[in-house]
């Protein structure tokens, strides 16, 4: 009899805990100090990838023509409304130009022309939602690393950023930013080309970068400017993207 | 000293007089203890950030990649029937339940939420991709520090060869285990001291297979470390496939739970706790002993 108390008891007591548990683990959740040891993790998934990954290291599994995906899936903007963007997509995109600027020694602009006479590389790859899904593509385009050798990078230079033309609403545009490690990495590329057909508008013509080893969020699209910079705090919410703003890891290797 | 205590050769209270009453030894070690139960934590922890993760994307699907128009293992969804009513549908390979309420379609904070776990499993309670990556790789770092800390351990202090490798009259007696436990009937006395050898099996088969499966298709979720050991996409067959052994792994972890609580429970849940809290555990007494016609 007295076992059995002592288990619906324990069974009571067992239920009641999980109950606090997750009002708990919710009130963890919403507490900025708790979230701030979390986030800790994410540094050490950057110093653990970046043992591993570095500028002349591993390429990311490159795929066969065969596995190309039937379509490529759309996610985030797949067309940026704003009258810049209008005008550029009148002109099929022959009024555009990617400035290349910041701590560099020459600040740069190329033509689309431009871009498309400069050496290019191909590349078939594994696109990874963070939601979770992945699609395989054939990506052309120039290497960043070039275009930032032509420039010459600064003394201080550390981050590679990209401002965007999507309006993610309030006039916010999406931007990214990824590490010289990532930026000289020779599959980070500034592609103008999906499946051989030049980059539609849904997947961020007119030039879309490639950052092989990271998460689709870094995927960058309607790239109008690159700035080399020594720290994004001072950019948008201060965390380094649109996404790393709302919350997201900076780096996103995992 | 002929006390074969579980973690330890150490018997609090050897049995002095001709009847003891109750034989208390000390089970489980303090590293033990302390492992257990952070282990515990973090395999919460990550299975409720974790199952946060996949309603991202409530679908499975096998090789490399996956999206909408790829054929699917699992589906968790709202949907509507003829009639217009919302219900909650999920999919395995193909075949459709309903499961309105739990899978797809369940409420929260009384609302329907179109989700494929249910609020009250995943953490944080609210759709919340970042928040739930944030607590999974936390503790899944933790997970990996707790679990090499522990196997560094029961290496040396020979945990693993005494307690947890069966021995050949173990491996023997495995079909009277198996009748044992189908018919509930726990050990007792001197054998109630030692693992019994389903219980050595499935606690090597969660070390050994299930957890270290967990982290690996873990990492083979990740672009980066598929960069540097494309290996891990040859063994589980791209990362789709990782995502869904991944899941299907943690289910097998889930199951274990529920096994081992009802083992707890069956053989006497505020004993078996105490061992796992302070090393102190009643030998359950020997039938054979405490008849009063034997």
């Amino acid at each position: 009899m007295a076992d059995l108390i002592s288990r619906r008891a324990a069974l009571i007591g067992g239920v009641g805990a999980s109950g606090l548990l997750l009002s708990g683990c919710d009130q963890l959740s919403h507490s900025p100090s708790v979230q701030r040891v979390l986030e800790t993790a994410a540094t050490v998934n950057y110093r653990a990838q970046r043992l591993v990954l570095t500028a002349n290291g591993p390429l990311a599994p490159e795929f066969k023509p065969a596995d190309i995906a039937p379509t490529f899936r759309v996610n985030g903007s797949a067309y940026p409304g704003t009258d810049d963007y209008k005008r550029l997509m009148d002109t099929n995109f022959s009024t555009y130009r990617l400035v290349v600027e910041g701590l560099v020694h020459h600040p740069l602009s190329f033509s689309l022309d431009d871009l498309r006479k400069l050496p290019s590389r191909t590349q078939i790859t594994r696109h990874d939602c963070v939601e979770g899904w992945s699609c395989i593509g054939q990506w052309t385009g120039v290497q960043l690393g070039l275009l930032l050798k032509a420039a010459g990078l600064a003394p201080g230079a550390r981050y590679v950023v990209f401002r965007c033309a999507d309006d993610m609403g309030g006039g916010n545009l999406y931007y990214e930013s990824i590490d010289l490690a990532d930026a000289f990495h020779p599959q980070t590329i500034l592609s103008y080309a999906l499946n051989g057909q030049p980059l539609p508008v849904a997947h961020g013509a007119p030039i879309r970068l490639r950052v092989e080893r990271q998460l689709g969020y870094k995927q960058a699209k309607y790239v109008m400017r690159i700035q080399v910079v020594d720290s994004f705090a001072r950019l948008g919410g201060g965390k380094g993207g649109f996404w790393e703003d709302q919350g997201y890891a900076w780096y996103a290797g995992i | 000293m002929s006390m074969a205590a579980i973690d330890s050769p150490q018997a609090i209270s050897p049995p002095k007089s001709a009847r003891p009453k109750r034989e208390v030894i000390y089970r489980h070690r303090l590293w033990v203890r302390l492992s257990h139960w952070l282990n515990a934590l973090c395999l919460l922890v990550l299975l409720m950030s974790g199952l946060q993760i996949f309603n991202a994307h409530s679908e499975l699907y096998w090789g490399a990649q996956g999206f909408e128009i790829f054929p699917k293992v699992l589906t968790m969804h709202a949907a509507r029937t003829v009639s217009g009513r919302a219900v909650g549908l999920t999919t395995v390979f193909g075949h459709r339940f309903f499961t309105t309420g739990l899978f797809g379609l369940s409420t929260y904070h009384a609302h329907l939420a179109n989700r494929g776990f249910p609020a009250w499993i995943t953490l944080p309670s609210w759709q919340d991709l970042s928040t739930g990556r944030r607590w999974h790789f936390f503790f899944a770092w933790l997970f990996v520090l707790n679990g090499l800390g522990y196997g560094l351990w029961s290496l040396f202090s020979r945990h693993f060869s005494r307690d947890l490798i069966p021995t050949v009259a173990d491996l023997r007696g495995i079909g009277r285990s198996i009748l044992d436990h189908a018919l509930l009937r726990h050990p007792t006395g001197e054998a109630a001291k030692r693992y019994n050898v389903l219980q050595r099996l499935a606690y090597l088969v969660v070390m050994f297979v299930l957890l270290p499966l967990m982290v690996l298709t873990g990492m083979t979720m990740s672009p980066g470390l598929d960069a540097a050991f494309p290996q891990l996409l040859w063994v589980f067959d791209g990362r789709q496939s990782a995502r869904t052994i991944h899941f299907c792994v943690a289910g097998l972890i889930v199951l274990f739970f529920v096994v081992h609580i009802v083992e707890v429970i069956l053989a006497g849940p505020l004993n078996e706790l105490r061992s796992m809290i302070t090393g102190r555990y009643a030998v359950p007494p020997d039938h054979k002993a405490t008849d009063p016609h034997g």
